[in-house]
């Protein structure tokens, strides 16, 4: 069942004035596929239980808590379920559950949340329990059927047989009597040598209606009788506003109410977008107070940080202070990276319908529950009468696990009870109300001794919190975790899918938190994308310095961490690393989010000193490659982000105000700046790592290096903007 | 009221005289294939053809189209996805969010329907469109199974 047929189904409500919420909304829909003419007179199937419902058809739908926005975690989750439910993966269909009805159901589906390339890893075991439960469940019901001994029914691709009879039945015809047995207690999940499903590069269960334009995002959402919204928001961080001249824009075309959201925005509501967007331009709106931030003036405060007294240490070994103070040469160098936007395609939107007695909205969004808690506070409804439904979206990256516009589609819906709105952000809003990657500077140093071994390593990263910002809560000790991704101490069990994986005689990481007034947000690889580019370019600069080869010098630091070790020569070797070709190649090792990953790039700089790159081979060992195909548009993917953000990135703040608001000023990649990827997709096994996110963070340290190899100038400030890298 | 050809249909539609065509297509004729990503022409999630040329519509005026002109919007490109630069598309599993995708595929074939030799590098120097998940090595690999099966 597709979310877009859940939709027009909700719409039919709507238009036929059903008041209230369904909350049996997902049994309902299991209706769909079982129309066909033997079961046309059977009523629907039950659920098997939360995680599977199969039809009479033997169409077997699959449950995904998590969302979909891009980075294929439906079909993944889908394979691990199709697994142990010994499923036929051509009958495989998938649907989200509400939050109102995970709320309902005591949380059956658990952690809605998607980020933090969390996906998988932090859900594989209880939802293949789930479905190894509906299997289970299924046999004892066809062996009940046959009074035969379970032991003698086997399952194959949703068919369960009778060994010594023959017999056999499909899923669909013992789905219902499974769904009356109790869940067993004693789950054994398969051995990974005998899958099927998992592990296989199968096609996506979303392509079909994203290629005829079928494919329905929130952006899209049709209800009978809605209206549109946009709105702008104060473009100052904590301004509000003072007052707006509603009757300069009453009178323009379709437009139907003007009105302030909260304390800071404005919105015009209007019968098309179009039409309520131009008035919303066109409306004078005074502003007040507010944070006349500017970005420029913030480098000395970073500056400050980077050699203050006071610094939280992330992770520490040996004796750092000794190691300088003894060293035969000391590399340092300090980088500086700017702030980001996170600009998915899909601006922000939501749709919201208000009635005294119930919220529901329509939105793309990473955290289903945290967008249903936005709508029941926005609307001053208890949680129980209000509902999301999730949509695709079109692209994430961390933006969408905020909601703040699903508070403001609530907010203009309940000045407006019965009638759907539909908010839809403009790219400019988008870009000026992010939640914005920070900006962070790191002085680096790197201790050698006379014979050009490494004694100790010191990265102090100066720049802003991201939790401090949004979960000031998770800030233990003055210390943000989340800022040493990639540098962390394995010991601490929340850091350690975050750790350093060098081993270093002496070393120190260390935070000087600077909090500018900017809204910070996790965004796409969050803080490991800046900590590789501080902790490999330094390797770099350190190997160069000792006089050694910069792939030997990081494998002599990684003698406890053969995974490390094997993706990074894994990169070398197929890249051509040491070869006298004359290509200019750049290594870059990191661990994060779980995964091993490494790239070695190579580049081109002309004699005015333009870059193009060439080629990047990248390697990644997730543990458990669930679907090497999406892994590796996973990685090819990511290195479009991490490049963009290395080529172009930068939000820049005057007076208060982002200066590039629209992708004109916020450049990213094209087509023609694109490499050849070549990914190498490497699993041992034995564990679940992270896809969606770890591979941007080799990005730009492989390529910065090989700008090195090729220029002898190190680029130590971002984004790059096609300068002439043959200045030094 | 305007009279306009929209995937070999004609429809009569009332609009402002500045509205882009883009706007037209999603919101007067429930077209919402065709996508808003910037508004300015940038980013290409909004291409559609008129008479098999690849434009923005997110900056076009519905006004400017005449009535003897043909858009064809991704709803329209064929019947049942069939098109080449769909069927590569789905072989090759282009899309990620698939958010721009629409433009994307209208845009390749905007650029096959007149250079159907189309080469790695006249799709670098052609197809522009951003697409922010970075589906970009397979778009480039899909132009060159779409052309095998024109």
């Amino acid at each position: 069942m597709t979310n877009s047929i859940s939709l027009s189904r909700r719409g039919f409500l709507i238009s036929s004035g059903a008041a209230g919420l369904t909350i049996s909304f997902l049994a309902g829909c299991a209706g769909a596929d079982d129309n066909t003419s033997a079961a046309a007179d059977l009523p629907p199937n039950p659920e098997v239980n939360a995680w599977v419902h199969i039809g009479r058809d033997d169409v077997v739908t699959i449950r995904i808590a998590r969302s979909e926005m891009g980075q294929g975690t439906l079909t993944g989750l889908a394979q691990l379920v199709a697994e142990e439910l010994e499923a036929d993966w051509d009958k495989v269909v998938t649907e989200y559950p509400t939050p109102g009805e995970n709320l309902a159901r005591d949380r059956v589906w658990r952690d809605f949340s998607t980020g933090g390339s969390q996906g998988i890893r932090s859900s594989h075991q209880y939802v293949r329990e789930g479905a190894a439960a509906a299997r289970i469940m299924m046999v004892q019901a066809a062996a009940n059927e046959w009074g035969v001994p379970v032991g003698e029914c086997s399952v194959s691709k949703g068919v369960i047989t009778h060994g010594p009879s023959g017999n056999e039945l499909t899923f669909g015809a013992v789905a219902e009597a499974a769904s009356q047995l109790e869940a067993p207690s004693d789950i054994t999940l398969k051995d990974p040598s005998t899958w099927t499903i998992i592990g296989q590069p199968v096609a996506r269960l979303d392509t079909a209606d994203k290629v005829t334009g079928a494919q329905q995002y929130g952006a899209d959402i049709l209800l009978d009788g809605m209206l549109l919204a946009s709105i702008k928001a104060a473009p100052v961080r904590n301004a509000t506003v003072a007052s707006f001249d509603a009757s300069a824009v009453e009178g323009m075309p379709g437009v139907v109410k003007v009105m302030q959201v909260g304390d800071n925005a404005v919105a015009v509501v209007a019968d098309t977008w179009w039409r309520a967007n131009k008035a919303v331009e066109a409306l004078p709106i005074e502003w007040a107070g507010g944070d006349r931030f500017n970005s420029a003036d913030f480098e000395a405060e970073l500056d400050e940080g980077l050699t203050a007294e006071a610094a939280g240490i992330g992770n520490q070994g040996g004796d750092v202070d000794t190691a300088f103070a003894n060293a035969a040469q000391i590399v340092e160098a300090t980088y500086n990276l700017p702030f980001q936007s996170h600009a998915p395609m899909e601006p922000m939107n939501a749709t919201a319908l208000y009635t005294d007695e119930s919220c529901e909205v329509w939105c793309p969004t990473q955290n289903g529950e945290a967008a249903l808690a936005a709508a029941s506070q926005a609307s001053g409804l208890p949680i129980a009468q209000c509902e999301v439904y999730k949509q695709l979206l079109g692209g994430g990256f961390g933006r969408r696990g905020m909601s703040d516009y699903v508070t403001q589609a609530v907010l203009i819906a309940k000045e407006m009870p019965g009638t759907p709105i539909k908010l839809q952000w403009s790219r400019e809003e988008d870009q000026r109300q992010g939640f914005y990657h920070p900006t962070t500077k790191a002085r680096v140093r790197g201790a050698l001794d006379d014979d050009g071994n490494l004694t100790g390593v010191n990265i102090r990263i100066s720049g802003q919190s991201i939790l401090a910002g949004i979960m000031p809560q998770a800030i233990v000790g003055g210390i943000d975790i989340a800022t040493f991704q990639g540098l962390a101490s394995p010991d601490n069990p929340r850091t350690a899918d975050q750790s350093l994986k060098y081993t270093f005689p002496n070393f120190r990481v260390e935070h000087a938190m600077r909090n500018p007034p900017v809204r910070p947000g996790f965004w796409r690889g969050v803080n490991a994308n800046q900590n590789a580019i501080y902790l490999e370019c330094l390797m770099d600069e350190l190997a160069v310095a000792a006089g050694r080869d910069p792939l030997e010098f990081r494998l002599a630091h990684l003698q406890d961490s053969p995974k490390s070790a094997a993706v990074l020569q894994a990169v070398a070797d197929r890249s051509g690393w040491g070869s006298d070709d004359g290509k200019n190649r750049g290594l870059c090792a990191f661990y994060s989010f779980g995964s091993y990953t490494a790239a070695c790039a190579e580049v081109t700089v002309d004699d005015n000193g333009q870059l193009k790159i060439d080629r990047i081979v990248a390697a990644t060992d997730p543990g458990h490659a669930v679907n090497p195909q999406q892994i590796e548009a996973q990685v090819e993917g990511s290195f479009v982000y991490g490049l963009s953000a290395m080529l172009y990135g930068n939000v820049n703040f005057v007076d208060g105000e982002v200066q590039e608001t629209n992708f004109d000023t916020y450049n990213v990649m094209r087509l023609s700046e694109m490499p050849e990827v070549e990914t190498l997709v490497m699993p041992s096994g034995g564990f679940w790592g992270g896809v969606g996110e770890p591979t941007i963070a080799v990005a730009a340290p492989a390529v910065l290096n090989a700008i090195y190899a090729a220029t002898g100038n190190r680029v130590r400030e971002l984004p790059l903007n096609y300068r002439n890298l043959r200045e030094a | 009221m305007a009279r306009l050809h929209v995937n070999g249909q004609v429809v009569d539609v009332e609009f402002d005289d500045d509205t882009p065509l883009l706007w037209v297509l999603r919101e007067q004729l429930g077209l919402t294939g065709s996508k808003y990503g910037c508004g300015v022409a940038a980013c290409g999630a909004c291409t559609v053809h008129i008479d098999g040329m690849a434009v923005r519509s997110c900056v076009y005026p519905a006004s400017a189209v005449s009535e003897e002109e043909q858009i064809t919007t991704i709803e329209g490109l064929s019947e049942d996805g069939s098109h080449p630069v769909q069927e590569a598309w789905k072989e090759l599993d282009v899309p990620q969010c698939g958010y721009c995708q629409p433009g994307m595929i209208m845009a390749v074939a905007g650029m096959l329907n007149n250079n159907p030799e189309a080469s790695d590098e006249d799709t670098d120097a052609e197809i522009t469109n951003i697409c922010r998940c970075g589906t970009f090595q397979r778009v480039r690999r899909g132009v060159q199974l779409a052309k095998t099966k024109m």
